[in-house]
């Protein structure tokens, strides 16, 4: 390619001024995170506090029961990825292995899950768990996403593609389902598994609306509502606070997302290239 | 139990055949049950719940639940607040969807190059994507601060006055949806790129011996390699619109003036707050009809694509 250097140099300055649109909120949160609350109503704004406020962050954490916000978040998030590899997997697995009545039928009913989101159904199902006594509880919060319709569409089309060699092998062993799906399947679909696993912890870890709905106090709550409720504190806002919090829930998901960039892009782009 | 498992342990050790036939027609629906069950207790019931709900009044304290009829449909369909709910809806969804798709459909054309420099651009573009809707709220809740937002102060930088993104009626949706732009910018753009990468070359180089022009060369090869990529990303859109919540619970709360209020918090508004399940329930329906039509639409082009191929 031979273009000018004017037009090279153009090109370099428009590409760092996209990413200053992008990375700059996020260097303006963690600069607000670290001022005084007398610097955040500084206008111009200082883009370097004077003297970071390290003590910002644990008046967040202190200013409700984070810690158990935080506990919570990791038993859902993590609850919710185990109990999508015990679904997920044998479905999936069925769906690509198995002939049997009504497949069409059925894998057409999780084709119809994979469209209904959350937002339509929680009010029914909040009815459902308060009838049944789980409302405000972590189970709430994990059952209904115990499988993920999506997952068994992915992984439905990497179990696909194992050459049926290697299961007429295991079957001639006499091997298993259970062994089948556990030394041959998996293994092969490692890829879209680990794909998976962090395109759902992401979206769980990062989830506001369910936990928001299906909870009434705060022994249920998850960090991002227990961030969201921060502002209520006191009467006016203290931004350098708020941002502190916020710079607590973004940085876990930031740091997995610098090591592991190729493959959380592939998780979350995955429905659109196909 | 016992029994049934020694049974089948010595079905499977004696027999001739591996397993038992009987066994071998259960298995494929022992091994989804567990996920339908899930879809249906979760997904598919609360669905009919919902459109039974729809037809009743109920203050979820009460133990009777009375049958109204349609007539939360028509109290819904002839309250002036809910019309201006679905507008906003809508506004919202055409507005984020466009916008969203044109400046990404820019945006891929010019990073679609290969180098450290392009890929860390297009990470930094899609960073947005994985943070969570609460932080992303509260963040440009700050920056769109009209006294002391980093956005006001860029603006005063080429001599805009204030604006009040957030608090002004006329303003407020407009400001929801930069936001909701930016954070799918990135996402749209790789979509996209990855549509790009998908044309095969030889298409271009047919053109360049015809010495057709750059114009031509976009209109007449890459925009429709790229339809389906476009149309997949419009439907997902809409989708991904339509059930806004996070940004409007967080920074607006549906106002000012009504003015930001869409279907899924107005459903939230009144079934949590107002504690009108029956009424809440019938906009729930007419979201479920909404997204119902899309989903037919969709799978429709999908199979249709399917069959080309």
């Amino acid at each position: 390619m031979k273009t000018s250097l004017p037009l090279r140099l153009l090109n370099v300055i428009g590409l760092i001024i996209v990413v200053a649109i992008f990375a700059m909120p996020f260097i303006w949160m963690i600069s607000t995170s670290l001022k005084t609350l007398g610097e955040t109503m500084i206008f111009p704004p200082k883009w370097i506090p004077d003297e970071p406020i390290w003590q910002n962050f644990m008046d967040a954490w202190n200013s409700g029961p984070f810690l158990q916000y935080f506990i919570n978040s990791v038993i859902v998030s993590v609850g919710i990825l185990i109990f999508q590899f015990i679904t997920v997997i044998p479905a999936a697995y069925a769906f690509a292995r198995y002939e049997f009545r009504f497949k069409n039928a059925l894998f057409g009913l999780v084709m119809v899950t994979m469209m209904i989101p959350a937002q339509l159904i929680f009010l029914p199902v909040f009815l459902n768990l308060s009838e049944w006594g789980i409302l405000d509880t972590l189970w709430g919060l994990i059952l209904p996403f115990a499988t993920s319709a999506f997952g068994i569409f992915m992984l439905r089309q990497t179990f696909k593609q194992v050459p049926e060699e290697l299961l007429e092998a295991a079957r001639l062993d006499n091997s298993t389902d259970l062994k089948i799906m556990m030394k041959i399947m998996v293994p092969m679909a490692k890829p879209t598994l680990i794909t998976l696993g962090l395109f759902n912890f992401i979206t769980h870890w990062n989830d506001y609306f369910w936990p928001l709905v299906m909870t009434t106090t705060e022994k249920a709550r998850t960090l991002p509502v227990g961030i969201a409720q921060l502002r209520q504190v006191d009467g006016g806002v203290a931004w350098n606070i708020l941002m502190a919090g916020n710079v607590i829930l973004v940085i876990p998901i930031l740091i997995i997302f610098f090591f592991a960039q190729r493959h959380i892009i592939r998780a979350f782009t995955y429905t659109g290239v196909k | 139990m016992n029994l049934a498992k020694s049974s089948y342990i010595n079905e499977v050790s004696e027999g001739e055949k591996p397993r038992s036939i009987k066994l071998t027609k259960w298995r494929p629906y022992l091994l989804i049950a567990p996920a339908i069950i899930v879809f249906l207790v979760f997904f598919i019931q609360p669905i009919f719940y919902m459109i039974y709900l729809s037809f009743h009044e109920w203050n979820f304290i009460s133990p009777d639940k009375t049958f109204v009829g349609l007539e939360n449909f028509i109290v819904l369909l002839s309250d002036p607040m809910f019309l201006q709910v679905i507008r906003n809806t809508l506004m919202y969804t055409f507005f984020t969807v466009l916008l969203s798709i044109s400046i990404a459909l820019l945006m891929s054309i010019w990073l679609n190059r290969q180098g450290w420099m392009y890929s860390f651009v297009q990470g930094a573009v899609f960073s947005p994507h994985i943070i969570s809707l609460v932080s992303i709220a509260m963040l440009w809740m700050w920056i769109m601060d009209a006294d002391y937002g980093l956005l006001n102060w860029v603006l005063s930088l080429v001599g805009i006055n204030k604006v009040p993104w957030l608090t002004e009626p006329n303003i407020a949706l407009a400001s929801l949806i930069i936001i909701a732009v930016w954070k799918n910018i990135g996402y749209y753009t790789l979509i996209i790129i990855a549509g790009l990468q998908s044309i095969p070359k030889h298409l271009y180089e047919a053109a360049a011996l015809d010495q057709t022009s750059g114009i031509r060369r976009f209109t007449k090869i890459t925009f429709p390699m790229l339809s389906p990529s476009l149309f997949f990303l419009t439907i997902i859109g809409i989708l991904d619109s339509i059930k806004v919540f996070e940004t409007i619970s967080i920074i607006t709360k549906g106002g000012p003036l009504n003015s930001t209020n869409t279907l899924v918090y107005y459903i939230y508004e009144n079934g949590f707050i107002f504690f009108k399940i029956g009424y809440a329930s019938a906009a729930g329906v007419i979201l479920l009809v909404i997204l119902g039509i899309l989903t037919l639409i969709y799978f429709k082009a999908l199979s249709k694509r399917v069959h080309y191929q």
